[in-house]
């Protein structure tokens, strides 16, 4: 399977990751290679083989539905690159 | 007492207890090592502060005799663990800035234990990479050159700053992570030992995610006895990783008999490959002579998918990765693109990431993100973990036949040359990782040993795969591999 420019545009849009139009046809060719090479896949008889969810065969803990931790408001902002009034700020979502 | 820094953990630990070192002197004279090593470009970020004031606390538990086996160990920090109030960046400019206020689980166990940080190493970024090349830091150099070359090599990846950091003595040991062959290619390349643990065995939360089904972090070491020593103090049960395993955690040093006399050795014939340079099949077959004179039985056994192990990861990996990376969107830390006039969120994501982004890290965000697109979710993302049923199957049904360990080869070339690889496409440098990604998919325990020199002088390690949970075991046959190979080699210094 093989990938053109558009598929590669609709991609990077789909990870929201700009590139730029003149970039996009070698874009297209790398990807293109790395799927080439996953088509070795298709040679695996996989008939009745259940795809892998989980690699150690031993149920996901559970915990307490409880309220374990709160109140740290600025620690979670520090990092932000923009925060203000206690909430992480972007640019304007809804009209 | 001269070259603390040379030191291994038991040797230091020893000294610490009868009181002939102090974790202060251990300390300086890594800081020291690590001034004289810039380089080799391994420490990112140091933290001589931390580490004096974690050095005093270990003398006096010393002291008091209240001393675990790491505490006053000088160690370095992968940049992918989280260190609270330290620069944490997976080696990426999109983590620029960032200081967490936690600590990854691993991390604090170590510092509980009384390990001293000394700071931040250098790796790929967001561990994608077999040659610390796509560091945002820019490349870490290996301390091993060709014989009387001065070309820089590469230390393997994406652990490159911890196996260079290891390999030169500048501090006593290191941590790793390791999705596909990240601890082990740069341990085989720089001539130390590395051990990724079975899936689940030390806690991921707090270490940035790359592929969660497949990471594990792991300890890189100057021997087998410290990676037994250190991966003790790292694993163990962890509420906050919901795929962290709760059972008991055995003694692993104690699991160092040396002893593997009717031992089950099996050497798989898929990782005899095309063209496989004579000097990794003569390695191989020598460190299958060894296993055998200490009493082991050879048995040739067959993993039939093993050629597809590094298309299915290629698959995975970069579809988890394409999930995990998700939360890049300079909303919360990190990096934030500046935006233009008239730029709304979407902008603002596709910018941030763009620029935060490397280019190796892009394309497999967008690989991931095709495969699990619709329509090609099930050609690719769902054959490919039908495929991974497979791979682990094989090491099932051998295992099932008795076999105890494997034996292949860690890597299939020894080191090559920072930027040598520039011009070959992806697939070339992912074949790096055609020995150890199987043992990844399949969440088994491995462990890569130094085992001799190629003849330009370069270290070149094999591989120990062990059953699930068996990491004692597999501690004890890499032990009498390591004592038979005899491989006491060290880069000579040029930094």
């Amino acid at each position: 399977m093989s990938i053109d420019t558009d598929t590669a545009r609709k991609v990077a849009h789909l990870a929201r990751i700009a590139v730029k139009e003149e970039d996009l046809p070698a874009l297209a060719g790398e990807l293109s290679a790395v799927l080439a090479f996953m088509e070795q896949l298709n040679e695996v008889d996989v008939e009745g083989v259940e795809p892998m969810t989980s690699v150690t065969p031993m149920r996901l803990k559970r915990r307490e539905d409880v309220v374990t931790d709160g109140g740290i408001q600025q620690r979670i902002l520090k990092n932000a690159p923009d925060a203000r009034e206690g909430f992480f700020a972007v640019p304007k979502v809804v009209e | 007492m001269s070259g603390l820094n040379e030191l291994t953990i038991a040797a230091a630990r020893d000294a610490l207890r009868t009181g002939e070192t102090t974790s202060a002197d251990l300390t300086e004279a890594c800081l020291a090592a690590i001034e004289g090593a810039g380089a080799l470009n391994a420490f990112v970020h140091k933290t001589p502060e931390i580490a004096r004031e974690r050095a005093a606390a270990a003398d006096k538990r010393l002291k008091a005799g209240d001393a675990p086996a790491m505490c006053g160990i000088p160690v370095g920090i992968k940049d992918l663990f989280c260190t609270k109030g330290v620069p944490s960046q997976a080696a990426s400019n999109i983590l620029k800035g960032f200081k967490p206020e936690y600590e990854s689980t691993v991390s604090q166990q170590l510092a509980d234990a009384g390990a001293v940080m000394l700071g931040k190493l250098n790796m790929d970024e967001f561990a994608m990479g077999s040659s610390n090349e796509t560091s945002c830091y820019g490349n870490a150099v290996n301390p091993w050159r060709r014989g009387n070359e001065d070309a820089a090599l590469t230390p393997g990846g994406s652990s490159g700053g911890s196996a260079s950091a290891v390999a030169a003595d500048l501090c006593l040991a290191a941590t790793g992570t390791d999705t596909g062959g990240s601890i082990r290619q740069p341990a085989a390349f720089v001539g130390i030992t590395g051990i990724k643990p079975t899936y689940g065995r030390c806690s991921r939360w707090g270490i940035v995610a790359f592929a969660s089904s497949l990471d594990q972090a792991g300890p890189m070491t100057k021997d087998v006895r410290d990676a037994a020593i250190m991966l003790q103090a790292m694993c163990g049960h962890d509420p906050k990783d919901s795929t962290s395993a709760d059972i008991p955690v055995p003694d692993f040093e104690a699991a160092l008999t040396g002893d593997i006399r009717g031992k089950k050795i099996g050497i798989p014939r898929e990782y005899r490959m095309d063209g496989m340079p004579d000097e990794i099949e003569k390695l191989w077959a020598d460190g299958t002579a060894m296993l055998k004179d200490a009493g082991a039985e050879i048995v040739d056994i067959s993993l039939p998918h093993t050629k597809y192990a590094l298309p299915a990861y290629y698959v995975v990996a970069p579809a988890e990765a394409s999930s995990n990376l998700a939360r890049y969107d300079g909303v919360r830390y990190g990096h934030r693109a500046k935006l233009a006039q008239g730029d709304g969120i979407t902008e603002m994501y596709e910018k941030t990431r763009a620029e935060g982004f490397g280019h190796e890290v892009q394309r497999r965000v967008m690989i991931g993100t095709y495969v699990l697109s619709a329509g090609f979710y099930d050609a690719y993302y769902n054959r490919a973990r039908k495929v991974r049923a497979l791979i682990k199957r094989d090491f099932e049904t051998v295992f099932a036949d008795g076999v105890d360990a494997i034996l292949t080869p860690a890597t299939p070339s020894a080191a090559f040359g920072l930027g040598e690889m520039a011009d070959a496409d992806p697939i070339a440098m992912y074949l790096n990782d055609v020995f150890t990604v199987t043992v990844n998919l399949a969440g088994l325990p491995g462990i890569a040993v130094p085992t001799g020199l190629d003849r330009q002088g370069l270290p070149l390690g094999l591989q120990l795969i062990g059953r699930p949970w068996e990491e004692g075991d597999l501690l004890n046959h890499a032990y009498v591999l390591e004592r038979a190979a005899g491989f006491v080699s060290k880069p000579a210094k040029w930094w």
